[in-house]
């Protein structure tokens, strides 16, 4: 009777329509799997044997991608109930971490999972590093990964602002405070004020849109750290996977020296 | 010790702690496969260029790793609250006021370089030299395996920089500076009053030279000598630099080139500027080598 039910669905027009392959093992099939998926098909259809080893790879960079998707589903939740303004911020998140069903979770997970991808990115790298896989092909695939870290800190340092509490602006204070001493551009920096820079006219004033850490501060990091960073994020991370393919995958030693 | 495990129960330093246990476990794993390798002449990696297909061998392996994950993040999110401290007060500073973990070594390297070196021009250079990388490495071994005896340069000084500048000094920001960035051992308590002698002197005055003339104007022989030290530095170790590389590895220089070898060996000298800074400050309490009316070095 199940199977009965069970050959009917699956033989109707609907379900073949949506799922195009079985679990039949055989060969076509397998790569069929991968090559008709939306999402698999960022995967070539076969690997090299060492590249699946985890010794090898470490799996830092998938991990750091899922960690981003992971971030952004949790950031989108934190979303609907954070308003970036200086009298509701911290009212906003107080209310998710005491009376929102399970806000306290989505914000501790979005936390942690931006410190940790934080460490996985700079381990990819590492990775990367000692492999020697930046070497030609790879060349410049590895310049887009050091944009992307950079990215990542800034993704993370933006985000660091929007509780609005004792840390979030003083530990954003502090790392401000470095674009004063920008040379040229800010106002005690080297030839800073020779140029005409003022508190209330360098860098760091388009950076906070104020002498300090304050209300147009907090609406520019949440612009930034939600909808700016992570479209340039997205776009940069298309390119970086686009290029591991055209480059020929996870890196390996080359055919031609053994 | 009262103070370390309250830095240490602080749930938003555990993930220095991770960082910590990851970065050395893993470079000390990677050497031990490099060592491996080494030994061996053909890296292992090379024996397993035979293909396996991507459905299922990969993507299970994605899978259980990304369940691993989601159970390790849902599973730290459970037990550790994300901390909210009391409501942003611009009246009030905390002290010490520290930067997010990641950015402690830059705020480490303010101690010993003014805010324009270490907090705008070596991060600059930070991610510039990062970015060079592949251009600068033109040695076409140990493309895709683990070796450290084809590489030995590149991950030597790669690894300095990374597990000793970066990593330690964010080691350091975070456990062992408490009130006014003073240095605290883990068992000293933190006294927001630590007294510390301001003790410091220019590296000319080390030589007699003033600083200042006793009018409180900048005594111009002392900032010439400072400026001939650190330009010295560059202009005197480079060509050193490049005329050791023509004899002892001539083929070498040849392809290398100079335009390659000016770049690979300032961000190098730059580098190193830092731990020879910082030998200077904690032995001769040097403040700044090079003073001028707009920056001091």
């Amino acid at each position: 009777m199940l199977a009965q039910i069970k050959k009917k669905i699956k033989s109707s027009d609907i379900y073949k329509s949506i799922f195009r392959h079985g679990y039949e093992d055989t060969q076509r099939n397998r790569a069929l799997m991968v090559v008709d998926n939306v999402f698999l098909h960022l995967h070539p259809v076969r690997v090299s044997r060492h590249a699946v080893n985890y010794g090898y790879t470490w799996g830092m960079g998938g991990i750091s991608f899922l960690l981003f998707i992971i971030l952004t589903i949790t950031g989108v939740i934190l979303m609907f109930y954070y308003r970036p303004a200086a009298e509701y911020a911290y009212e906003d998140m107080k209310y998710l971490m005491n009376d929102v069903p399970f806000g306290a979770l989505i914000r501790n997970m979005h936390r942690w999972s931006a410190h940790l991808m934080v460490i996985t990115v700079m381990l990819h790298m590492f990775r990367v590093f000692l492999t020697g896989s930046y070497k030609p092909p790879r060349q410049f695939n590895w310049v887009i990964g050091v944009i992307l870290l950079l990215l990542t800190f800034l993704l993370s340092f933006t985000g660091y602002l929007l509780p609005w509490d004792q840390l979030a602006i003083w530990a954003v204070t502090v790392g401000t405070n470095m674009a004063r001493a920008t040379p040229f551009l800010g106002h005690q920096g080297p030839f800073g004020p020779e140029l005409g820079m003022r508190p209330d006219n360098d860098i760091r004033f388009l950076l906070l849109g104020g002498t300090q850490v304050g209300p147009p501060a907090l609406l520019r990091f949440y612009v930034l750290h939600c909808i700016f960073l992570p479209l340039v994020t997205a776009i940069f991370l298309a390119v970086h996977f686009w290029r591991v393919r055209k480059d020929g995958g996870i890196s390996g030693p080359s055919p031609k020296k053994i | 010790m009262h103070n370390l495990l309250r830095i240490l129960g602080n749930p938003d330093n555990f993930p220095i702690i991770i960082l910590l246990f990851t970065v050395y476990g893993f470079f000390i794993y990677a050497m031990k496969k490099a060592k491996r390798n080494d030994e061996r002449g053909v890296p292992y990696e090379a024996d397993e260029t035979d293909k396996v297909q991507v459905w299922p061998y990969l993507v299970r392996i994605e899978f259980i790793a990304a369940i691993a994950v989601m159970a390790f993040v849902l599973a730290w999110s459970i037990a550790f609250d994300a901390p909210l401290e009391e409501p942003a007060n611009p009246t009030l500073t905390p002290n010490p006021s520290k930067a997010p973990w990641y950015f402690l070594g830059l705020q480490e390297m303010l101690v010993y370089f003014d805010p324009w070196i270490a907090g705008v021009l070596l991060p600059g250079l930070i991610i510039i030299g990062l970015m060079a990388i592949p251009y600068i490495d033109i040695n076409p071994k140990g493309n895709g395996y683990y070796t450290f005896k084809e590489r030995k340069w590149a991950i030597t000084i790669f690894s300095f920089g990374f597990l000793v500048l970066w990593v330690l000094l964010i080691f350091v920001g975070t456990f062992f500076r408490g009130p006014g960035w003073n240095f605290f051992w883990p068992w000293e308590e933190w006294d927001p009053h630590k007294v510390v002698a301001i003790t410091n002197v220019d590296l000319t005055e080390l030589f007699g030279i003033p600083t200042y003339n006793p009018d409180g104007t900048l005594n111009p022989i002392a900032s010439i000598l400072g400026g001939v030290v650190v330009i010295g530095y560059y202009a005197i170790l480079m060509p050193i630099g490049w005329l050791w590389l023509k004899k002892k590895m001539p083929d070498f220089a040849e392809k290398f080139g100079l335009t390659r070898y000016v770049i690979t060996s300032y961000l190098f000298l730059t580098m190193i500027a830092l731990p020879i800074k910082m030998i200077l400050r904690w032995t001769l309490n040097v403040k700044y080598v090079w003073v001028t009316p707009w920056f001091n070095v």
